[in-house]
């Protein structure tokens, strides 16, 4: 316990002035037998006090490995380039030993899944004192009455009661509450969610949201919000990097970001959910699939599926320089050229229905021609039906 | 107005509830789908919307008759379903199809996608140009015939979901239903997916009813929406009706919880927080099953339960509560 508060006390004060966290150019890669899967390249960003960090992107662009990262929590076979410094302390490097004051204490996390990341064992009271009594010599005692403030702190009705009860006791909400609880109760001074609210129904969400934006300000802990759910993002963070095939592919202000994206990956995001804008239209997805993180496309990871593809795109990648406003940059040969294109979202536009020219097609497989098809439009209509 | 091609009253489904005794006694019973009634038309989309547990799959389910409804009747085309046997419903099951939630555990993977997709019509005894026929399918979901003789795990999520989507139109179907059909998928790969399922119904004339969670992808590819909470519907309208001037509480709820992709909105906007959890549907709550969690809720909500009737303006929506009013959310 002594070593922990040595070396906290040693530490903070003397680097005030540099960022809280500080990742630069950090990246990682796992050898497989299929060669090196390259999760996450370098992926830069800084974190000061109060700032909600938003990072969109969809499955396997690297999002959650760099946060797995950052806490130390890669398996050994990771290999970690680049720098993670929290208020200066470098922390890539170290063994999961030498993690350990940090995590919870100056670094939380909360998961996604709500089910898994909480000992089905243990009461939920005996969880939330541990984790606080790994950093402060208390009593039992003390270190319940510790965990029954951090339920009520979440929300969690009668929490002296509810303490003494096991996770299966607990809806899925109020289990993320609980791990919400787990994350603050040691009063870090980052808390990095990853995809907190995608287990629950919107309902839920819209509640353990709201938990969490009151907890930062009465806390001012700085958030990272690891989301695929632009909406989240949107009503949550001041800031947002996209990420696609492990790397960041635009960065900036969200407002910036959503009104004026200037990398054709967000713009095909942003035009792939549905909204009020695109009722009667067709939305406009991107075609294909992300990259293999094994086998990523020379140049830009975007260009297989890009609609403002040029030659130089194949031919390497771009590094992230600012368009056009201030702290807003993209990894896009091509940004200038989308700042000119009027609503973008229409170079997404393509049909997804194969050509299959003969609208008789229907007919074909039935050799008995008990089917026949009336119009292009469509009602197949069947002249009897086989009873 | 056509006649409906599908016409579902009082259905209901009840899965019983067992101890774990010696000898398993039923202790109760989970009222997963409690009276739903609607109809759908041809060509029609109609969204089936709720919170997970709410019955929203148990009624597409039950409706195919993969679950045999306790009580109520589901008519197809004037056709009572409830009532036949299997091998009568044999085959009216061409007519009526399925698209599974999960991409990865609704295709068989020791099957290669060719067989995946023919499956259908060897059941159903289709014998010549049966090869024809797959490749034309494939191409119509947007595949590659060529790699007809792939196996699941070599396509992505979206590609499998084009395959379930094949093999449920191999034998030219005119109703589906699509069970959660894109939350499994990716948003970017979502879209392509609700784009075909668009450009299919145009096509081809399928009626829809869709059932999912997500309410932006419901109100984009739905004509009309029903939402449902704890078993039963509890509003239901016109698409613009319901997303615009909802008038139950919980649909108003619902909405405003729904995060939007814009942030200047989403700063403004005033979301309706619901406390509580759904309450269980083994012993859901007397009258009006959402009063737990409504900030309405009086004496009359417990014991007297609301009809889903229309309640406000002719062309707005049939919502069941007795204090439905219009209020604008999203």
């Amino acid at each position: 316990m002594t070593t922990v508060s040595e070396l906290s006390e040693d530490f903070l004060p003397s680097n005030t002035t540099a960022p809280l966290l500080s990742v630069k150019d950090l990246s990682v890669t796992f050898p497989t037998d299929d060669g090196d899967v390259r999760a996450v390249r370098n992926v830069s960003f800084d974190l000061n006090p109060g700032d909600v960090l938003g990072i969109v992107g969809e499955s396997g662009s690297g999002k959650s490995v760099s946060s797995m990262a950052i806490m130390g929590l890669l398996p050994k076979n990771a290999i970690i380039e680049g720098s993670i410094r929290y208020r200066g302390e470098e922390l890539n490097g170290r063994t999961y030993k030498q993690m350990q004051p940090f995590r919870s204490k100056h670094i939380s996390m909360i998961f996604q899944d709500p089910m898994t990341s909480l000992n089905p064992v243990y009461t939920v009271g005996w969880q939330l004192a541990e984790t606080y009594r790994a950093h402060h010599n208390v009593s039992k005692k003390a270190a319940w009455a510790k965990a029954v403030e951090a339920l009520e702190l979440v929300g969690i009705p009668q929490p002296d009661r509810r303490a003494a009860q096991y996770p299966h006791e607990f809806s899925g909400g109020m289990r993320q509450r609980v791990v919400i609880a787990m994350a603050i109760i040691n009063d870090p001074s980052v808390i990095i969610a990853d995809e907190p609210t995608t287990a629950l129904d919107v309902t839920v969400q819209a509640q353990i949201l709201d938990t969490m934006l009151r907890l930062q300000s009465e806390t001012d802990a700085a958030i990272v919000m690891i989301t695929h759910d632009l909406g989240v993002v949107a009503g949550m963070v001041n800031r947002v990097q996209v990420m696609y095939g492990g790397t960041v592919v635009e960065s900036g202000p969200v407002d910036d970001v959503f009104e004026r994206p200037r990398m054709p990956y967000t713009v095909g995001l942003l035009g792939s959910v549905p909204n009020p804008a695109t009722l009667g239209k067709r939305l406009t997805p991107i075609k294909g699939a992300p990259p293999s993180l094994v086998n990523l496309p020379t140049g830009c990871s975007f260009s297989p599926r890009c609609p403002l593809v040029i030659d130089v795109c194949h031919e390497w990648e771009p590094e992230l320089e600012e368009a056009g406003a201030a702290n807003h940059t993209t990894r896009c040969h091509r940004w200038e050229h989308l700042a000119t294109i009027d609503r973008p979202q229409k170079l997404f536009l393509h049909d997804e229905i194969g050509t299959v020219e003969n609208p008789a097609v229907f007919a074909a497989a039935n050799p008995d021609e008990s089917l026949e098809v009336t119009t292009v439009h469509g009602s197949l209509v069947s002249d009897e039906e086989s009873k | 107005m056509t006649a409906p091609l599908l016409e579902v009253t009082d259905l209901v489904k009840e899965f019983p509830v067992r101890g774990n005794g010696i000898i398993p006694r039923n202790i109760g019973t989970v009222q997963a789908v409690s009276g739903v009634s609607f109809t759908l038309h041809p060509g029609e989309t109609l969204g089936l919307v709720g919170e997970s547990g709410c019955g929203k799959s148990t009624t597409g389910r039950a409706i195919l008759q993969l679950h045999k409804p306790t009580s109520g009747s589901v008519k197809f085309e004037g056709r009572e379903l409830t009532s036949m046997s299997n091998k009568q419903l044999r085959p009216l099951r061409k007519d009526i199809q399925i698209v599974f939630q999960d991409p990865y555990a609704s295709l068989n993977p020791k099957w290669q996608v060719n067989d995946i997709i023919a499956e259908p019509l060897r059941i159903h005894g289709v014998e010549g140009g049966v090869q024809r026929r797959v490749n034309e399918l494939m191409e119509l979901v947007g595949l590659n015939s060529e790699h007809r003789n792939r196996y699941p795990h070599e396509f992505s999520g979206g590609q499998r979901q084009r395959i379930g989507i094949a093999r449920a139109l191999a034998l030219n179907p005119r109703f589906l239903v699509l069970d959660e059909p894109v939350s499994a998928l990716d948003v970017s790969v979502q879209a392509g997916v609700v784009n075909l399922l668009e450009e299919l119904q145009e096509r081809l004339g399928l009626a829809y009813l869709f059932v999912a969670h997500d309410l932006s992808v419901v109100r984009h590819i739905s004509d009309r929406v029903a939402v449902m909470y704890l078993g039963k519907i509890i509003e239901m309208g016109e698409r613009e009706a319901i997303y615009n001037r909802p008038m139950h509480p919980y649909t108003q709820a619902l909405l405003s919880a729904v995060p939007m992709p814009d942030p200047k909105q989403e700063r403004q906007r005033q979301r309706i927080v619901l406390t509580g959890d759904v309450p269980s549907p083994v012993n859901p709550p007397s009258g009006c099953r959402f009063r737990t969690r409504c900030w309405k809720a009086q004496d009359i909500c417990a014991t007297e339960e609301p009809k889903l009737e229309r309640r406000g303006a002719p062309d707005g929506t049939l919502s069941a509560c007795h204090f439905a009013e219009e209020r604008s959310v999203v």
